[in-house]
């Protein structure tokens, strides 16, 4: 068989590109690896190797032609043994077309929203009579992590000062006394390569929960957040997996300035492959932390450290978990929907009464989860309210507000009666002094503000 | 910027490599497999480049070819459980761990018969049946994440080893230091592999590094290295033996500069300017694994050129093989697009 030599690509945008130069004339023989021709391209000249040993048999294309397209036979080469008089030059084949999938008749309708729409799940019931104890946010989220690692013994918390300090904010209080030094882990301070190695943890089927001391500082993990750990399983067919959870306080602290008050959740809610989670009270942070946790897939975990410190009831169940990805109806009412998450509930709360005061009656949603984001329950609630707020403590751009409003444009037009309103931090840096603090970030006013433009109301 | 160059290579003796370097003592059987194994590597990755010259392979995709002696003497030093990582340029690494070329070869081309299905590309392969992990495209990050396969291994309380693949380039990323660190701290059995074939891209290691003998690299970390020459397998084999005993000791990380040489470019749209001809026809002529390797089987009549070109022969076919259910295996299904996002 006469081995054919086509116009190579040599880059992944190449098209059709100049052969230069010939370095091997008919009748020469060639070793594979030997350089046979030089070719053009618009970024560079290129050297063609021949990868058959053979006798040049035939040149087709002179050198100097411009603009072969690839994939065009340029010359043929007679095999060991094979006599070069009798190889033919027309082309045994046409460029290959790659074969279409079997199934292409019935192709998917393109779903460019989130493609993981969240099941309808609703909360487990909590059976009557049970015991309702004060947890701090603190609290719960250190029971949530200690419950689960008594279970499953590939459960591990690594971090900064997570271990002997017994967490920067406190948070894994205990449990290098109960688990030991192999199961909490104090880290040095090398967030990128922690966060990988938890993700290569991962791979192998551990199952970490990595802290952040903020998630301020997880910029300098996010590659391995997003590359590493959300890309994965994707990229290998479904071959490799990674169960972790990066968790750690978000957002804006006190009066800590602009590089350590930043709220990521738009970042990570971008990402396809990450489960992202924001809580607001001691149940939500138990329960979901254990969901996060038993999830095999890689979940962000964004806690408040405002909110730490807070108390709240938590029913006393041996096994307290919740589904992600269902957002809670905290407050119900009747003229005005408004969306929240993490500690601007609290402000949407405050918000709501002092609304009812005035005979606005406020439904508030706790998102919860971020994505997968929960948007049947926020337009439910729309249908019902006709009008929406989405208040969130983090700048306005590309942020959760924007797609919420963006989901509800698409998806709740026709039960719209007033532009949906985002309330969202000031778009600056968050600045030091009290004052101005106080002015950048999402107050209860701001929210009464919105609701009454979007109910018209004065 | 100018470097200095030649004050650099004056003042940096690769101390720590002995005049006399082990030689893996390899049975005949184990000659002629690590023959047939670099041949296979060869063969196949010049089966890819023609095939991507073809438009067959579409983005990035980064040959062996050179580098072959590297991957064949450290994965036979491995055992089951053992687990491996490297970057972008690992389609040799799949192979010597055992998987299917047909798979790998199908990946290249983007079809549902691919080791992801085809959603991963040339710079994304995973087996983690056969312990390998990828197969990631970002410089650097295999380092840490092949730690934290090793922390995983120890963990478990298994004997098991990591072994984390990266260029000279990659040796300058930060997270290579900090994985240093912690594997040291926590004493965790991974061996680093730097695949220092002197070039990253177009950017030699004499241009980029402060310290270019990388298998120095480890020593403030406590880390003991040793420099290889990557070109020969028996050493590689010989010193990866030396790396896994310390590491199943307990004695925690090991890192080995490996030597070695792409005779390609960094990509195949690289023309490679940064290097002279004769550089890479010297390294071709004089230091060729394959060559190296061959000679030896015929010098110590193991194996005659008939023997060997039977060798050659069932190479061509696996690889023919490869590249023919490449081509015909059809493309994944568009529902594949949605699948394996989330478990
Ligand atoms: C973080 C990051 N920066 C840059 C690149 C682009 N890039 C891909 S390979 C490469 C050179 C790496 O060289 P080296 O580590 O020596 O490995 P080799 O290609 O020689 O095997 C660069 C700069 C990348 N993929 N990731
Ligand atoms: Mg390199």
């Amino acid at each position: 068989m006469a081995i054919e030599i086509t116009m190579p690509a040599l880059s992944p945008t190449m098209e059709k590109g100049t052969l230069a130069k010939w370095l091997v004339k008919e009748g020469d023989n060639v070793e594979s690896g030997d350089v046979i021709a030089e070719i053009e391209t618009d970024k560079a000249t290129m050297e063609v190797e021949s990868i058959d040993d053979g006798v040049v048999a035939k040149i087709l294309v002179p050198e100097g032609t411009d603009d072969v397209p690839v994939g065009q036979l340029i010359a043929v080469l007679a095999e060991e043994g094979e006599d070069v008089a009798d190889v033919d030059a027309a082309p045994s084949h046409a460029a290959v077309v790659p074969t279409p999938a079997q199934e292409e008749a019935e192709v998917p309708v393109k779903e460019t929203a989130v493609s993981v729409v969240s099941v309808a799940v609703a909360d487990p019931a909590v059976p009557e009579g049970t015991n309702m104890v004060k947890l701090t946010v603190r609290e719960a989220l250190r029971d949530a992590m200690a419950e689960e690692m008594r279970k499953d013994g590939d459960v591990f918390v690594m971090g900064e000062e997570v271990a002997e300090y017994q967490g920067a904010y406190k948070v894994t209080q205990g449990l290098l006394d109960e688990f030991g030094p192999e199961r909490v882990i104090d880290t040095p301070i090398t967030e990128h390569g922690f966060a990988g190695l938890g993700a290569g943890a991962a791979f192998a089927g551990l199952k970490p929960v990595i802290e952040f001391m903020t998630f301020n500082f997880a910029m300098q993990a996010i590659d391995h957040i997003i590359n590493s750990a959300a890309k994965t399983r994707y990229m290998s067919g479904g071959l490799v997996q990674c169960p972790i959870v990066f968790r750690g306080p978000n957002g804006a602290a006190s009066r800590v300035g602009a590089q350590h008050s930043q709220n990521y959740a738009s970042w990570y809610a971008n990402v396809p492959g990450l489960k992202v989670i924001a809580p607001y009270d001691a149940a939500d942070s138990k329960g979901l932390l254990k969901a996060a946790i038993l999830d095999p897939n890689p979940v962000v975990f964004l806690e408040n450290e405002l909110m730490y410190g807070e108390s709240f009831e938590v029913p006393e169940l041996d096994d307290y978990v919740l589904p992600i990805g269902k957002a809670r109806i905290f407050r119900e009412g009747a003229d005005v929907t408004i969306v929240s998450y993490s500690i601007t509930v609290g402000e949407a709360l405050k918000a709501a009464d002092k609304l009812a005061e005035e005979g606005i009656s406020a439904e508030v949603i706790d998102l919860r989860t971020i994505r997968p984001l929960d948007i049947e329950t926020v337009i439910e609630s729309v249908k019902k309210t006709n009008r929406c707020v989405v208040a969130e403590e983090g700048w306005p751009q590309c942020s959760v507000a924007s797609d919420v409003s963006a989901q509800l444009m698409e998806q709740a037009f026709d039960w719209l009666d007033a532009p949906v309103t985002r309330v969202n931090s000031v778009d600056v840096p968050l600045p030091y002094a009290n004052n101005l603090e106080k002015a950048a970030v999402v107050s209860a006013d701001d929210i009464i503000r919105a609701a009454k433009a979007v109910c018209y109301a004065e | 910027m100018t470097t200095k160059k030649s004050t650099k290579k004056t003042t940096a003796p690769a101390r720590r490599r002995t005049k006399q370097p082990a030689q893996y003592n390899a049975s005949n059987d184990e000659l002629v497999e690590f023959y047939e194994q670099m041949l296979l590597i060869r063969r196949f990755e010049e089966k890819a480049g023609q095939m991507y010259g073809m438009g067959l392979i579409g983005g990035f995709c980064h040959l062996y070819i050179g580098q072959e002696a590297v991957v064949v003497g450290i994965q036979t030093a491995l055992k089951d459980g053992d687990s491996v990582i490297t970057g972008y340029r690992e389609h040799g690494h799949m192979i010597a761990a055992g998987s299917d070329p047909k798979a790998v070869m199908a990946e290249l081309t983007g079809r549902s018969g691919g080791c992801s299905r085809g959603k991963g590309g040339s710079m994304h392969m995973f087996d983690p049946e056969r312990g390998f992990y990828g197969g990631h495209g970002i410089v650097g990050a295999q380092v840490s994440l092949g730690t934290g396969l090793a922390f995983a291994a120890k963990y478990r309380k298994t004997d098991n080893v990591g072994v984390a693949y990266f260029g000279d380039g990659a040796a300058n990323q930060g997270q290579v230091y900090e994985s240093f660190n912690m594997a040291r701290i926590w004493n965790l059995p991974v061996i680093y592999i730097i695949e220092n074939n002197q070039y990253a891209m177009g950017t030699s290691v004499n241009r980029s590094s402060s310290e270019i003998e990388l298998h120095r690299r480890g020593e403030s970390f406590r880390i003991p290295g040793k420099q290889v020459d990557g070109m020969n397998v028996l050493e590689v084999r010989a010193a990866m033996d030396e790396a896994v005993k310390h590491c199943r000791d307990g004695n925690g990380p090991f890192i080995l500069e490996m030597k070695t040489y792409r005779y390609r470019g960094h990509s195949m749209s690289d023309p490679a300017k940064y290097r002279s001809k004769e550089e890479v026809q010297k390294m071709r002529a004089e230091h060729d694994a394959i060559d190296q390797i061959k000679e030896r089987i015929l010098d110590a009549k193991i194996l005659d050129e008939a023997g060997l070109k039977e060798i050659d022969k069932k190479v061509k076919a696996v690889v023919a093989e490869a590249a023919t259910f490449a081509q015909e295996c059809p493309e994944p299904a568009l529902s594949e697009l949605y699948t394996d996002v989330l478990a």
